[in-house]
């Protein structure tokens, strides 16, 4: 863009602040929800393990990101496969937010939201559909969850299937670890799904 | 889209004054919200975003109008400046300006568009649109009491 040299003089209007901003911005979300133009919103939350990117459809909580992931490169993702109608509008998620907090203060053993697995298809969905499965503060492996979907030696694409999880933290592939008892990845970085482990065993 | 909210504002802010403003800036993210899946990729969001603007920024004028009902007692507008803690004055002498410069000024050096742009979202030729914007700057140099003098005039 030409960018046009702005006399001096303008330099002494009002300045546009953040709050200002944030107001409008507010605004703006509730309408364009109401509206039905909202396909995507979303907010971040701090948690334990990072700053969380929290983002959800009309039909459900669609994606949670890790800061290692690139806020920004998430939310061109989600405008290029899901719509470009994406606002940062916390209402929506709220509810998303609410259980995530509790989860990590330790009063929340199982997520009760509606989830829009648009971004897993074929085998990966079906092994996200397997993950509540695993209970808080247990574990299983690679070829267990192979197993239990049906395709006993699919374990290293159950493996794909994790780490490509859109929805990590509350579809516990943190739960899903190597036979041998190692870690394993996980999106969020080997730290992040240990601090989980640890704090569901606690 | 989000990282032009800033810049629109501004722009509605001096075409339409601060009351006016944050009424055409939603409608005109609104309209944008509502658009933007077919708005071609290499498309200059910015002027398309301006674009919109000029639009909602008429449509809030016409509303105002309509609403506008005559009255006895004028009341008295409040000092110049300093209303909430921020000089006004400046944004006064803008408002005061004929509304083709106010636009001008605005789509040119708040938004950084070319006067060929200005001049599509205007109507009228690029020529017209430049002088539009010199002319308001020139003459906000005469009506803004906190305007530097140019060297060599008046001292």
């Amino acid at each position: 863009m030409i960018m046009n040299h702005e006399p001096d003089l303008l330099q002494a209007l009002p300045a546009v602040t953040e709050e200002e901003l944030a107001v409008l911005r507010d605004r703006l979300a509730a309408r364009a929800d109401a509206d039905g133009v909202l396909d995507v919103a979303y907010r971040t939350l701090d948690t334990p393990v990072g700053t969380l990117l929290l983002a959800a459809t009309e039909a459900g909580l669609v994606r949670v990101a890790y800061p290692i992931e690139g806020h920004d490169q998430v939310l061109q993702a989600l405008a290029a496969r899901v719509s470009p109608r994406i606002l940062n509008a916390p209402r929506r998620l709220d509810p998303a937010a609410r259980e995530i907090d509790e989860y990590f203060a330790g009063q929340r053993h199982v997520f009760d939201l509606p989830l829009d697995y648009r971004l897993a298809t074929g085998f990966r969905r079906k092994v996200l559909g397997h993950l509540p499965g695993i209970g808080y503060g247990t574990t299983a492996s690679y070829a267990t969850v192979a197993a239990a979907v049906g395709s006993p030696r699919a374990f290293r694409a159950v493996g794909t299937a994790c780490a490509t999880n859109p929805l990590p933290v509350v579809l516990p592939c943190h739960r899903v670890i190597k036979s041998g008892g190692d870690l394993g990845n996980y999106r969020g970085g080997p730290a992040a799904k240990q601090l989980l482990l640890n704090l569901e065993a606690a | 889209m989000a990282e032009h909210g800033a810049t629109v504002l501004r722009v509605c802010r001096a075409v339409l004054g601060p009351a006016d403003a944050d009424d055409a800036w939603s409608e005109t993210f609104l309209a944008a919200l509502k658009a933007y899946p077919r708005l071609p990729a290499d498309a200059n969001v910015e002027a398309w975003l301006v674009t919109i603007a000029h639009r909602k920024a008429i449509d809030v004028t016409r509303a105002a109008a309509r609403r506008a009902v005559p009255v006895a007692d004028v009341p008295e507008p409040p000092p110049a400046g300093q209303a909430d803690g921020r000089d006004t004055e400046l944004a006064d002498a803008l408002a005061a300006l004929p509304r083709r410069q106010r636009e001008a000024i605005a789509y040119h050096y708040l938004a950084g568009l070319p006067y060929q742009d200005v001049a599509a979202i205007t109507g009228g030729s690029t020529d017209a649109a430049r002088r539009a914007a010199a002319d308001g700057i020139a003459r906000l140099r005469k009506t803004y009491p906190g305007a530097a003098l140019p060297d060599g005039e008046n001292s």
